[in-house]
C-alpha cells in the first residue's frame, strides 16, 4: 500500500511540476517557429549589431551596460568605436535619448524596455525567443494601419516593420477557418535587400543577442552550476559512508 | 564523550574528510555573499577615469573634477608657486613623499607628471574634509606673514603646501593622495588610469 | 577536555544552560531509531529557512521598494531586480537562490505536513506541535505572498490586487480592509513599501518564534515515528527509551546525508533551470508591473494553487452573501481546518501502517484532490474544470470532517509493543 502510494505521489508530483507546458485555453494557439538561438560570439556580436542600429532608437536596454558586450567578444575600444554615441562611457547602461512623453504620443504607447524581452515573452506556446523569432519574420503591409504595418503574431502592432529595408514586404492573405478563427499566409511581394534566408539569419543573431541579453549570466551559470552539482555528488558518497559508519552501532 | 572514546579509525577519517570537503563548500559558497558587497558594476561605471582639458587653465588657477565622488584637484602651477616648494621643504613633514600616497611617478619634490600641473584628490588625509585653498602669499590670505601659499582644511586646521605635502604637527598624518593619472594629449588628463593597474 | 576549557566551560554554565542545552536537544534527546524517508523534511525545512534569511539579507542590500518610473521608465523596483541580476557581483546567485529557496520552502514543507498525515504526527501528546506548524504554514504563506509583490513584475502586481481584493468581500468592514491593507486605492507605492516592511522584519520575526516553539514543543513530547509507537513508554534501568538514540550523533549524520541530497537537486534547479519551467519564475513577471494593462490570465505561484482552486470553486451565493465571500471563508477554512486534525482522527493506531484500508482510501483520495485543486489552480476556468475543483473542495472538506466518522469505523491492525527497525 505505502509503496503504491509513494509511487503515486512521485508520479503526480512529476506531472504537477514538470509539465512543459500550461495548458491555458485562452486565446486561440500560438504557432511560433522555433528559433535557433546561438551562443556563437559571432552571431551575438552580429545581433548586438542590428540591435543597436536598429531597435536601440527607440527602445531601451536599460538594465545592461555596454561594457557587458565584451563577455560576448567585443573589445572596450570595439564598443567604443562601433556602438557608442558621442559624450558615452562602456560603463552606461544602454539607455535611449527619445523622450517616453514624445514617444507615447508617436507610438500610442511608449516602446518597452527590451533588456528582458526574451524571458518574458516566453509561454505555453515556446520559448520567448521563438516567439520574437516569428514576430520579427511577420510584419506585412496593412494600409489600415496608421503605421501600414501589421504583424501575423501581434495582431495592430504598434511597431512598424524597422528591418523592411532588410525583409522586403510581405502581403496578407487571411482566410477564414471552418471554425471561425483566421488564417493568416504570407508572401513576400517586394524583395528587400536580403535574401529570406539571409534574413532569418539576421533576425536569428538578433534574437540570440536578445537572449543572451535576458541573461547574460546565463553560461557561467551553468558551468558554475556543473561544478556545484559534481562537488555535491562527492560531498554526498563521503557523508553517506559517514552516516553507515555511525549507524553500525544500531541495532 | 564516550563517542570520542569509542572512535575506530575509519569513522575519524570519515569525519575529517567530510568536514573538510564540508568547509570547502560552506567557504565556496560564502564567495558569492561576500563579493555581493564590493562596489557594483554601477558603482564601478560612476567611479569610471574621468579626462579633464586642462588647456583652458591659466597659470595659477585650479579647476576640480570629480572622480569616485571625491573632488580631484587640477592646479596650474606658476613659477613662483613651484618655487614655493623649496621653501617648504623643511616645514613639512614628508617632503620626500616617501609614504605611498602617490604613483612611483609623481614621487618627486612637485609630486606630479609635468611640474606645471597638480593632480590631487582634494580630500584632507585627516577625517576626509576637503581643504580650502590658500593660495594667497603673505598675511593676506590671512594665515601668517610667512605663508607660502597652500590649502587649509577647515576642519581641524591641517595645513598643505602648493604640492599637497602636510606640514609638520597638524592633525593630517599624510600628504594629500595623488590619484593614477596620466596625459592623453598635452593638455588631456585622464585621472583615475594610469594604464598600469 | 582540558581542564582549562571545562573551566571556561562551568564559568558559563553557572550563567547559561550551555551544556543542558546541548545534552537536552543534541547529544541525550533521543528520538526513535526507526526514521525513514520522510523525516529528513524537518530538518531541511529549517535550513531553507536559513537559507532564505541569509540570502534575504543580502538582497535587502540592493533591493529597492519603490514603485515610481526612473529615467528610463521603469519601476525602480523592477529595475533593482535586475541590477542585483546584473551589475551586483554574485547578485544573481543570491537572487536565484532565494526565488528557488521560496518555491523549494513548500515542496519541502508540504512533504512534511504529509508525513505528518502519514504516521499520525499530529496526535495526542503532539497536538500543540500540529497547531504551531499549522500557524508556520500560515505564517510562511503571508511571507510568500508579500514577497512575491517586491520584484513588481506584472504578476507580481496582478496577484496582490487578486489577493487584496478577497478581503473586501468580508461583510461591512471587508472594503475598507482591503484599503487598510493596501494603504491606497490601488496596489501602489504605499502597497510595496508595507509588503517590504512584513516581509523581512515582521512576519520572519513570527515565523523565527513559532519555528521556537515548534522545536521546543517536540522536544517536550519526543518524536513520533513511523510506527507511531510512544517510545517513551519502553525504558531501559537508565531511563533511556530502548527504541531510542541520541540525536547527535546519529541523526545529525543522517540529515547531513539528506541536506547534501537536498542541495544538489536545490543548485540543479538554481544553476540550470532557475525559472522553474515558469512555475518559480512566471515569464509575465519580467514585464515591470502595469496598473492599465492586466495580462491575459492570471495564476497565482504554484504552490497556493490548491487554496485558489477552493476560492474559485465556490460559485453559489448563501445567507443572503454573495459568492465571493463564501469563497473567502472556503479558502481560509481550507487552511485552518488543517489544525483541528489532532481532534478529527478518532482512529485508535497513529500510523497509516496500522491504519485500515477506510483511512488509506480517504488520504489517497484526499492526495489525489489535493493535486487536481492545485492544477486546476494555474488554469484559466471553464465550467467543465470548475465542476471538477467542486467536486474535489468538497472531497477535501470531507477528508477532514468526515474524519470522525470513518476514522473509527475502520478495521485497524494492532499496534506493535516496539518499533520496527530491520
Amino acid at each position: 500500500m505505502k509503496s503504491r502510494l509513494l509511487s503515486f505521489i512521485k508520479r503526480a508530483a512529476a506531472v504537477a511540476l514538470f509539465a512543459p507546458a500550461l495548458a491555458m485555453a485562452a486565446g486561440a494557439a500560438l504557432h511560433l517557429d522555433k528559433a535557433p538561438v546561438s551562443t556563437d560570439p559571432a552571431a551575438l556580436q552580429h545581433g548586438a549589431k542590428v540591435f543597436v542600429n536598429y531597435c536601440l532608437n527607440c527602445h531601451g536596454a536599460s538594465f545592461i551596460r555596454y561594457n557587458r558586450l565584451q563577455d560576448i567578444g567585443l573589445s572596450e575600444q570595439m564598443i567604443r568605436d562601433n556602438l557608442l554615441f558621442t559624450g558615452e562611457k562602456t560603463g552606461d547602461l544602454m539607455k535611449i535619448a527619445m523622450q517616453r512623453d514624445d514617444a507615447k504620443v508617436w507610438f500610442g504607447k511608449a516602446p518597452p524596455d527590451l533588456t528582458v524581452v526574451a524571458r518574458a515573452r516566453a509561454s505555453e506556446f515556446g520559448s520567448g525567443a521563438d516567439w520574437l523569432y516569428t514576430y520579427l519574420r511577420q510584419f506585412y503591409r496593412d494600409p489600415a494601419r496608421p503605421t501600414g504595418w501589421n504583424n501575423a503574431i501581434f495582431a495592430n502592432v504598434g511597431m512598424p516593420h524597422v528591418l523592411y529595408e532588410l525583409q522586403g514586404e510581405q502581403a496578407a492573405k487571411i482566410t477564414q477557418n471552418a471554425d471561425g478563427t483566421t488564417h493568416t499566409a504570407l508572401e513576400l511581394v517586394k524583395p528587400g535587400k536580403l535574401s529570406v534566408a539571409e534574413y532569418d539569419k539576421t533576425i536569428a543573431d538578433l534574437v540570440s543577442f536578445l537572449v543572451w541579453m535576458g541573461e547574460p549570466v546565463a553560461e557561467k551559470r551553468k558551468s558554475i552550476g556543473t561544478i556545484v552539482l559534481l562537488f555535491l555528488a562527492g560531498l554526498f558518497v563521503l557523508s553517506y559512508a559517514l552516516k553507515k559508519n555511525y549507524w553500525k552501532d544500531i541495532h | 564523550m564516550s563517542v570520542d572514546q569509542e572512535m575506530d579509525s575509519g569513522r575519524r577519517t570519515l569525519l575529517l574528510a567530510t568536514s573538510a570537503v564540508g568547509g570547502v563548500a560552506a567557504v565556496a559558497t560564502a564567495v558569492p555573499f561576500v563579493a555581493s558587497l564590493t562596489p557594483s558594476e554601477r558603482a564601478k561605471a560612476a567611479g569610471a577615469p574621468v579626462e579633464a582639458d586642462v588647456g583652458k587653465l591659466a597659470p595659477g588657477e585650479m579647476m576640480t573634477v570629480e572622480w569616485r565622488g571625491k573632488p580631484v584637484w587640477i592646479l596650474r602651477r606658476t613659477p613662483e608657486m613651484l618655487a614655493s616648494l623649496d621653501k617648504t621643504d623643511d616645514k613639512v613633514s614628508d617632503p620626500a613623499s616617501n609614504k605611498p600616497m602617490q604613483p612611483e611617478y609623481a614621487k618627486n619634490k612637485h609630486r606630479s607628471i609635468k611640474p606645471e600641473y597638480l593632480v590631487t584628490v582634494g580630500i584632507c588625509t585627516h577625517l576626509g574634509c576637503s581643504p580650502s585653498e590658500k593660495f594667497k602669499v603673505g598675511a593676506e590670505g590671512g594665515m601668517g606673514a610667512d605663508w607660502p601659499g597652500g590649502f587649509l582644511c577647515p576642519c581641524h586646521g591641517s595645513q598643505f603646501d602648493l604640492a599637497g605635502r602636510v606640514y609638520k604637527s597638524m592633525p593630517a598624518p599624510d600628504n594629500l593622495e595623488i590619484p593614477p593619472h596620466k596625459y592623453l594629449a598635452d593638455t588631456t588628463i585622464l585621472v583615475g588610469d594610469d594604464g598600469k593597474a | 577536555m582540558t581542564t582549562k576549557s571545562q573551566a571556561v566551560l562551568n564559568w558559563i554554565d553557572e550563567r547559561f544552560p550551555l551544556t543542558s542545552s546541548i545534552k537536552g536537544h543534541l547529544t541525550e534527546y533521543y528520538a526513535p531509531k526507526n526514521f525513514n524517508f520522510w523525516y529528513f523534511f524537518g530538518s531541511l525545512a529549517l535550513l531553507v529557512l536559513v537559507i532564505q534569511i541569509v540570502t534575504g539579507i543580502f538582497l535587502v542590500m540592493h533591493y529597492k521598494p519603490d514603485a515610481s518610473l526612473n529615467a528610463a521608465g521603469v519601476p525602480v523596483a523592477f529595475a533593482s531586480v535586475e541590477y542585483i541580476m546584473r551589475d551586483v557581483p554574485g547578485g544573481w546567485l543570491i537572487r536565484y537562490l532565494h526565488s528557488t529557496g521560496a518555491s523549494a520552502f513548500f515542496i519541502v514543507v508540504y512533504l512534511h505536513m504529509f508525513r505528518g498525515l502519514l504516521y499520525g504526527s499530529y496526535r495526542k501528546p503532539r497536538e500543540l506541535i500540529w497547531i504551531f506548524g499549522t500557524l508556520i504554514f500560515l505564517a510562511l504563506m503571508a511571507e510568500a505572498f508579500m514577497g512575491y509583490l517586491l520584484p513588481w513584475g506584472q504578476m507580481s502586481f496582478w496577484g496582490a490586487q487578486v489577493i487584496v481584493n478577497l478581503f473586501s468581500a468580508i461583510p461591512i468592514i471587508g472594503p475598507d480592509l482591503s484599503l487598510v491593507i493596501r494603504g491606497d486605492y490601488v496596489v501602489s507605492d504605499a502597497t510595496l513599501n508595507r509588503f517590504f516592511s512584513f516581509h523581512v522584519i515582521a512576519v520572519p520575526l513570527v515565523l523565527i518564534g513559532l519555528v521556537a516553539a515548534h522545536i521546543v514543543a517536540l522536544h517536550e513530547v519526543g518524536s513520533n515515528n513511523p510506527d507511531g509507537v510512544e517510545i517513551k513508554k519502553k525504558k531501559d534501568s537508565s531511563g533511556k527509551p530502548l527504541d531510542g538514540i541520541p540525536f547527535h550523533p546519529y541523526y545529525t549524520v543522517k540529515d547531513i546525508v539528506g541536506v547534501v541530497a537536498f542541495l544538489f537537486v536545490f543548485s540543479a534547479v538554481v544553476f540550470f533551470a532557475p525559472e522553474g519551467g515558469g512555475y518559480f519564475l512566471e515569464f509575465n513577471n519580467f514585464l515591470p508591473a502595469d496598473p492599465l494593462t492586466t495580462p491575459p490570465h492570471i495564476a497565482p505561484v504554484w504552490y497556493f494553487t490548491p487554496f485558489y482552486s477552493i476560492l474559485r470553486a465556490v460559485t453559489y451565493p448563501l445567507f443572503g452573501l454573495d459568492a465571493k465571500f463564501w469563497g473567502v471563508v472556503a479558502m481560509g477554512a481550507s487552511v485552518v481546518i488543517i489544525a483541528f486534525l489532532p481532534w478529527l482522527d478518532r482512529s485508535p493506531v497513529k500510523s497509516i501502517r496500522y491504519k485500515g484500508p477506510v483511512f488509506k482510501a480517504a488520504l489517497v483520495i484526499f492526495i489525489i484532490c489535493f493535486f487536481i485543486l492545485g492544477y486546476l489552480g494555474v488554469l484559466p476556468p471553464t465550467p467543465g474544470r470548475t465542476l471538477v475543483s467542486q467536486i474535489c473542495s468538497v472531497l477535501y472538506f470531507g477528508f477532514f470532517l468526515l474524519m470522525p466518522w470513518y476514522s473509527q469505523l475502520d478495521k485497524c491492525k494492532p499496534e506493535p509493543e516496539r518499533v520496527n527497525f530491520k
